[in-house]
């Protein structure tokens, strides 16, 4: 940039600030779950570095934990019941949510405010708001400490999610493509699963990865309307943190994190692929 | 067939309308109608409450009552009923659970000549106006009595609304702990995230991408995991304090207690929040052109004024945007204060789940609920108002 004007100290030091200030808001956003992942090797029943892991000494790092995770049933029947009932809500949460991002997204739509903020509305109510009103209501009929219960509870949480992400993937959509599909003959549905859906799946994707996410942390409302029964991942890791803190809980923590860098990896991955 | 495009798309959102309606409309309509409706006390005591309809608060009462009474307590003991009627009278007034049921104890087999005096002598307060006017407003079939109460309010014997005893107010005072910490931490987020979210739009492409690499990391991680590591982090015998022993910066007896109270709740919060305020204040800034803050230079502006009167009004839409959705994601955070507050670091939905799990005074949680509610909708309006809510984007 040759027209730009020389760089004063005052500029530099100005740079040099604003650079070094990001740096420590950076550490402060990622530190937290850097910390967890090498406490999870602590050979030690401490929750901090202990001489030998600061030494590098081998012996001080150790698999104990995640061996004891893998061996401990209910850690196992947690995992199972997350991914189904986190799978389950997430088709649910998917198809509709998709199905009114396509509705929104049409110029024709009526009261299109309302019925945004109406589909929207999972997201913002506090979720001990959710949780209470879903815990009577699903009590009252019969739903209470159900795997079908909690599946309903987290589908209505994680739709919100998919409308946003596919909505975003539709601003971009040229509508026209639909009425070219239609203007050779093609059926509105199969110019949907033909035309539209695969122009629009990376959204569609990351909404249902967001959606699966969400369900994966959710822990309020498992409590309020799950039983031993439908305990998941986080609702075991709830009561290991107040109950009990363990080093296992960190054993999770680390694979839960690793989980998350994955659907990072994958959601970026999926939008540069939209937006090329 | 749906001929009309109106219709067709319409009829897209109604499948997930219905089922929104069914999982989650349903559900805040019955916890209004339980923050009303409280019939257990109604249901066991009919007689006795007909009986104290008439009575104007100060009068004597009859012989009548006291043997009604008596007779549907003995009858609530027996089907060992009378546990849950003696607790929702002694939410109205404290104590009135062991005077009733001491009273049916001692009554039991009992077939006194007078049951005033009878019950008098099994507990003087029935000589006393005060757990009679009790028993009548439990009795209230229809109630804003929880309402009443989550505004630190109550009924006195003759009806009026009168301010709770101060050391009785909690609700107002907790609730305005929890709107003055998210405002605090909506602060915190913005001083922090927007130079981030600055440097981020305005840095060579390699390093923006690995800025928000780091921004979108924690926002797809778990809350429970990065609230958990925050305890680790704070602990007595946590690493920050280990650090800062190690730099002899504090002793060794003199480590900071950093958790389990407020600050853990405002460290924990700020860092679990940061992404929501970061992300769409860059989606605004990217689409500043950098050709604008040179502009301004070149027509005189020093980077001060540049900045003050070019670049901050045009990032006002995401700082708005961002700083909304944290606030009220703030408000009702749950989470974070129960694992790392403690007991001064707690939010007004902390206190709904104790009054859902341990104290099962549901009506209460209920219309707790709907003041939260209000307060979250009246904010969510102002977004609505302000940017739209159908414009929020996540990355």
């Amino acid at each position: 940039m040759r027209d730009k004007p020389p760089e004063t100290f005052g500029d530099r030091l100005g740079r040099v600030c604003l650079v070094a200030f990001c740096v420590a808001v950076v550490v402060f956003l990622i530190l937290p779950m850097l910390v967890v992942v090498p406490l999870s090797f602590n050979a030690a029943p401490h929750f901090t570095f202990t001489e030998g892991m600061l030494r590098l000494d081998p012996d001080a790092y150790s698999l104990r934990w995640y061996r004891a995770v893998l061996e401990d049933d209910s850690w196992l029947q947690a995992v199972r019941n997350s991914l189904t009932i986190g799978l389950a809500a997430t088709a649910i949460a998917t198809v509709l949510g998709t199905l009114a991002a396509l509705g929104l997204a049409s110029p024709h739509m009526p009261g299109r405010g309302v019925v945004t903020s109406l589909l929207i509305s999972p997201l913002i109510t506090p979720i001990i708001i959710s949780a209470v009103g879903m815990s009577f209501f699903f009590g009252d009929i019969g739903l209470a400490q159900t795997h079908a219960g909690l599946i309903f509870a987290h589908a209505a949480l994680c739709t919100p999610f998919v409308i946003i992400t596919v909505t975003a993937t539709l601003s971009n959509y040229n509508h026209n493509l639909n009425r070219a599909a239609a203007s050779l003959g093609a059926h509105p549905v199969t110019a949907f699963f033909h035309v539209q859906l695969p122009l629009i799946a990376p959204g569609v994707i990351s909404g249902a990865l967001f959606a699966f996410v969400i369900s994966l942390d959710e822990v309020i409302v498992v409590t309020f309307l799950g039983g031993l029964d439908q305990r998941t991942i986080p609702r075991q890791m709830w009561s290991g943190v107040q109950e009990h803190l363990n080093p296992e809980i960190l054993a999770v923590a680390t694979l839960l994190a690793l989980f998350a860098a994955l659907v990072l990896t994958t959601v970026e991955w999926l939008r540069r692929r939209g937006t090329d | 067939m749906l001929s009309s495009p109106r219709a067709r798309a319409g009829a897209l959102t109604l499948p997930l309308i219905a089922f929104l309606g069914v999982t989650f409309v349903a559900p805040l309509g019955t916890m209004l109608w339980r923050s009303v409706h409280e019939p257990v006390v109604a249901d066991a005591l009919p007689q006795t409450l007909a009986l104290l309809e008439a009575w104007d608060g100060q009068a004597a009462l009859p012989e009548a009552l006291y043997q009604t009474a008596a007779g549907e307590f003995r009858q609530l003991q027996a089907s060992r009923a009378l546990g849950g009627v003696a607790t929702r009278v002694n939410r109205v007034q404290g104590g009135s659970r062991s005077i009733i049921m001491r009273t049916a104890r001692e009554l039991h087999g009992a077939a006194p000549a007078s049951w005033r005096e009878a019950m008098i002598a099994a507990h003087p307060a029935w000589g006393e106006a005060a757990i009679w006017g009790a028993i009548r407003q439990a009795g209230q079939r229809y109630t804003i009595r929880h309402y009443l109460n989550a505004l630190d309010l109550e009924q006195d014997i003759q009806g009026r609304i009168v301010a709770q005893p101060q050391d009785q107010r909690i609700y107002l005072k907790l609730l305005g702990n929890t709107l003055a910490a998210s405002a605090a931490i909506t602060l915190i987020c913005l001083a922090l995230g927007y130079p981030l979210a600055y440097l981020i739009a305005n840095t060579k492409p390699r390093w923006s991408n690995l800025l928000l690499l780091a921004v979108l990391l924690p926002f797809w991680s778990s809350l429970l995991v990065r609230s958990m590591s925050w305890i680790i982090m704070l602990q007595k015998k946590g690493v920050v304090n280990d650090l800062l022993v190690a730099l002899g910066l504090v002793t060794e007896d003199g480590r900071l207690i950093m958790v389990y109270n407020m600050i853990g709740t405002m460290v924990t919060m700020t860092q679990l929040l940061l992404p929501f305020l970061i992300l769409p204040l860059y989606a605004v800034m990217r689409g500043i052109p950098p050709l604008h803050l040179r502009a301004a230079a070149s027509l005189g502006a020093n980077p001060r004024q540049a900045f003050l009167h070019v670049y901050w009004p045009q990032t006002l839409p995401g700082v708005a945007a961002g700083s909304l959705l944290v606030f009220i994601l703030a408000i009702g955070y749950y989470i974070a204060p129960a694992l790392v507050g403690g007991r001064t670091g707690q939010f007004i939905s902390n206190l709904i789940a104790y009054h859902m799990q341990y104290s099962l005074n549901w009506g209460l949680a209920a219309a707790l609920n709907f003041v939260l509610l209000v307060c979250v909708t009246v904010i969510l309006v102002a977004y609505n108002r302000l940017i739209g809510i159908e414009r929020l984007r996540f990355g």
